[in-house]
């Protein structure tokens, strides 16, 4: 948790180079990234609220939703969230293993998680490709994929998190059982990145459904 | 920790030993991270942008001393009437309440050496500039055309790339006020001084406290809205084209769910300064502590659903405007009794009629005016009357400018000498606040009659029966403009020739004055115990029954 010093620290540098003491001896204050962290969680899910919002009001107003002609695929999205979602448990077993000073197993549950979110990713860009719509194609492709690869850069985001957290751990002592606020964020994002593919899924896939049904 | 001291490094390279013992005028252009820097960076920043949106005004009110569009291009009216609001938001009072005075007062008042997050504060400064550089680069694509409000189809048919610029640049604003406002939430919860109770918390923290809370949940969703836009206008998407299956007012309830907190994102941090200001200045403990400072978080709370009055001329169904009617009514109950708070405050004190105490008193008669326009503007049947017309304007401008602008002036005279060393020149200073106080009621009385009357806003061209009355708003309009020359005058003079204030010249009891004048670098060499409440004025501490307002030992 040292300042950011080197340019390839600088990716968590905003939050992480926070915990500074002063120059008077006193104690340092406490370290307050997972508050702000989660503070700024906040905010970023009244985003998705706007966005969900949105949708919601759109899709009321349509006589038939997604309209005629375009259909949502299932398959691969639906493995695509059985992914997504594990990988949530395998970077609390990464935590797990940091906080028992577990170097190595922290490695390799992180790694396997970022695999795990590289999978999710590509299979969203497969989608894309094979579907038969386009961004512009009608108001339901607008929000599909807005909604879609608003989410896919949150992904995105995350994926970046847990690199730059495993390349942080190459430094002999950066992590351990008492140094573990990196992973711990970078767990925290990524649980939020799930729970919000959650709701969306349930939104424009599982809601499509439903109304392809009627 | 284990590692060593990482103290404040001016330019985020290797981290010497300790910081200077001043700062130099060049690390006010730098990404400094001390949040006394920050805060006069955001000050002086926004007030310049003050200054662009000034004679925005003033070309638009020279426009309207004739009927006719004779002064300035009708499609350059427009541009300027859009970014004038733009401007007095998002770049002066926005960064200057919450970004200026949040910044340099909240750590000094909570006892902290600075923020919770000293690097993402001047991130979120420095997103400003580029903002700002954006907006003025629109206006080489003619200009955002669509008001402040950039309510589709106007956003998406005029002006398309200077539109897109000025989405942008409001993005940019609006990321810099989320990571402004987490910030706050963190130092305001976590880094306070251990001796300090919540209720000896200074009101000015309770009330940045309510105005971050609201930031940080309304923001994001304007961020929705003009994201949304943004692909409207560059990429063929049509969440706002009806003829496509989008909806224009969706919009406007993603723009009205922030844009109606965002004015008490305005004019809670200037509520704040007012409980600082006014107590100090009559010397008696504020009226009703706990009243005022649950009052902001009540504005805060029910300030979230009240956005649909905006909207009662939108084809709102009954039931809605209803709801939001009564919601509207009854946010104004917390405001109110701030108002009584301070009125009450002022009664049988030992008023002094300095620059700071007349702005604070002209903001409690600007206020109240503007606020019970509001009520008649919150009551849906007067607002289908009266919307879009001049009556609209003389609201928003009683508050926005009796409110917020006299409210930033208040804390400017009030606290120059802790952030300069300098006293402010008094007469020059009550010559301002006359020349404004005096302005701005020529400028925007006569407006709520030339709306009752059916004039509309936003128009370069108007009937003719209305000029009398708008030239007298020119008029009022022009000495609001001269009243900026002794205020610059005298910050520019104070600041480099005023008499050197001492570290607590208005004898005043929040931390903020037990330091320096100006502070530290790092605020204090120990840091300060607290012993008694922020407004304790003429109360006899019981340890030596002397008035705490006599310096004490404790408090060096």
């Amino acid at each position: 948790m040292q300042g950011a010093t080197e340019p390839t620290e600088m990716l968590l540098a905003p939050l992480e180079a926070e915990s500074a003491t002063d120059g008077h001896g006193e104690a340092a204050h406490e370290d307050l990234r997972v508050l702000g962290l989660l503070v700024f969680l906040v905010s970023e899910s009244l985003m998705f609220g706007g966005l969900f919002a949105t949708y919601l009001i759109l899709r009321s107003e349509a006589g038939r939703w997604p309209p005629e002609g375009t259909e949502v695929e299932l398959l691969l999205p639906t493995i695509n969230t059985l992914i997504l979602v594990s990988s949530s448990w395998v970077i609390n077993k990464g935590n797990q293993a940091i906080k028992r000073d577990d170097l190595g197993g922290f490695r390799l549950w992180f790694g396997l998680t970022a695999l795990m979110g590289a999978i999710f990713l590509a299979g969203q860009v497969y989608e894309y490709r094979t579907l038969g719509y386009g961004l512009t194609t009608n108001i339901f492709a607008n929000c599909f994929y807005l909604m879609t690869g608003f989410h896919g850069l949150h992904v995105f985001i995350g994926l970046l998190l847990i690199l730059g957290v495993l390349w942080r751990s190459g430094r002999p002592g950066h992590y351990g059982a008492a140094h573990h606020t990196g992973p711990e964020m970078a767990e925290i994002y990524w649980h939020f990145v799930d729970v919000i593919w959650v709701v969306l899924f349930s939104l424009i896939y599982l809601l499509s459904l439903l109304n392809g049904a009627s | 920790m284990a590692q060593t001291q990482v103290p404040v490094a001016p330019h985020g390279g290797s981290p010497a030993p300790h910081p200077p013992q001043a700062w130099k005028w060049y690390d006010y252009f730098t990404f400094n991270i001390d949040h006394k820097v920050i805060g006069i960076q955001y000050l002086v920043f926004s007030f310049f942008a003050y200054l662009v949106g000034g004679l925005m005004a003033v070309a638009l009110r020279t426009e309207l001393l004739t009927p006719d569009p004779d002064f300035i291009d009708p499609t350059l009216y427009n541009a300027f009437l859009t970014n004038h609001g733009t401007i007095m938001i998002f770049f002066w009072v926005v960064p200057a309440a919450i970004g200026g005075f949040g910044n340099y007062l909240v750590p000094l008042m909570i006892g902290a050496r600075d923020m919770a997050f000293p690097r993402l504060n001047a991130l979120a400064f420095w997103l400003n500039p580029p903002a700002a550089a954006l907006l003025v680069a629109s206006f080489f694509y003619g200009g955002a055309q669509s008001g402040w409000t950039a309510y589709p189809p106007l956003s998406l048919i005029t002006a398309k790339t200077a539109q897109s610029m000025w989405v942008l640049a409001i993005v940019l604003v609006g990321t810099s006020s989320i990571l402004g406002a987490l910030n706050f939430i963190v130092t305001l919860l976590k880094m306070r001084v251990p001796s300090q109770r919540w209720d000896q918390l200074p009101l000015f923290c309770w009330a940045m406290f309510a105005t971050s809370a609201l930031a940080l949940v309304s923001t994001p969703v304007l961020a929705v809205g003009l994201g949304l836009l943004l692909f409207d206008l560059n990429f063929g998407t049509s969440f706002f084209k009806p003829d496509a299956g989008g909806n224009v007012i969706i919009y406007q309830h993603l723009f009205w769910f922030y844009s109606h907190p965002a004015v008490y994102l305005m004019i809670l941090p200037i509520f704040g300064i007012m409980s600082e200001v006014i107590p100090v200045h009559a010397r008696k403990p504020i009226f009703g502590y706990k009243a005022i400072a649950y009052s902001s978080l009540a504005i805060c709370l029910v300030g979230l659903f009240v956005w649909v009055h905006h909207m009662f001329t939108s084809g709102t169904p009954p039931w809605m405007r209803m709801f939001f009617t009564v919601s509207t009514l009854i946010v104004a109950v917390p405001t109110g009794v701030k108002i009584f708070g301070w009125v009450a405050t002022l009664w049988g004190g030992k008023i002094r009629y300095t620059s700071a105490m007349l702005f604070a008193v002209g903001l409690l008669a600007m206020f109240v005016l503007g606020g019970i326009s509001g009520v008649t503007l919150g009551t849906a049947p007067v607002d289908i009357h009266v919307h879009d017309t001049y009556y609209v304007v003389a609201h928003f401008h009683y508050v926005l400018f009796g409110g917020s602008v006299f409210g930033l002036f208040a804390g400017i005279y009030h606290w120059f000498p802790k952030i300069t060393g300098r006293m402010v020149n008094e007469p020059l200073g009550k010559l301002h606040f006359v020349m404004t106080f005096i302005g701005a009621n020529l400028t925007f009385l006569p407006m709520h009659e030339l709306g009752l009357q059916g004039m509309p806003r936003r128009v370069a061209l108007y009937d003719p029966q209305f000029v009398d009355l708008n030239r007298l708003c020119t008029y009022g309009a022009y000495l609001l403009a001269l009243s900026t020359v002794p205020f610059m005058i005298n910050m520019v003079w104070s600041w480099i020739a005023g008499p050197k204030a001492s570290g607590n010249p208005w004898n005043a009891l929040t931390l903020e004055w037990t330091t320096a004048s100006p502070p530290l670098i790092e605020n204090w060499e120990v840091l300060p115990v607290v012993t008694h409440g922020p407004y304790d004025y003429g109360m006899l501490d019981y340890t030596n029954g002397r008035p705490y307002t006599e310096p004490a030992e404790q408090e060096a």
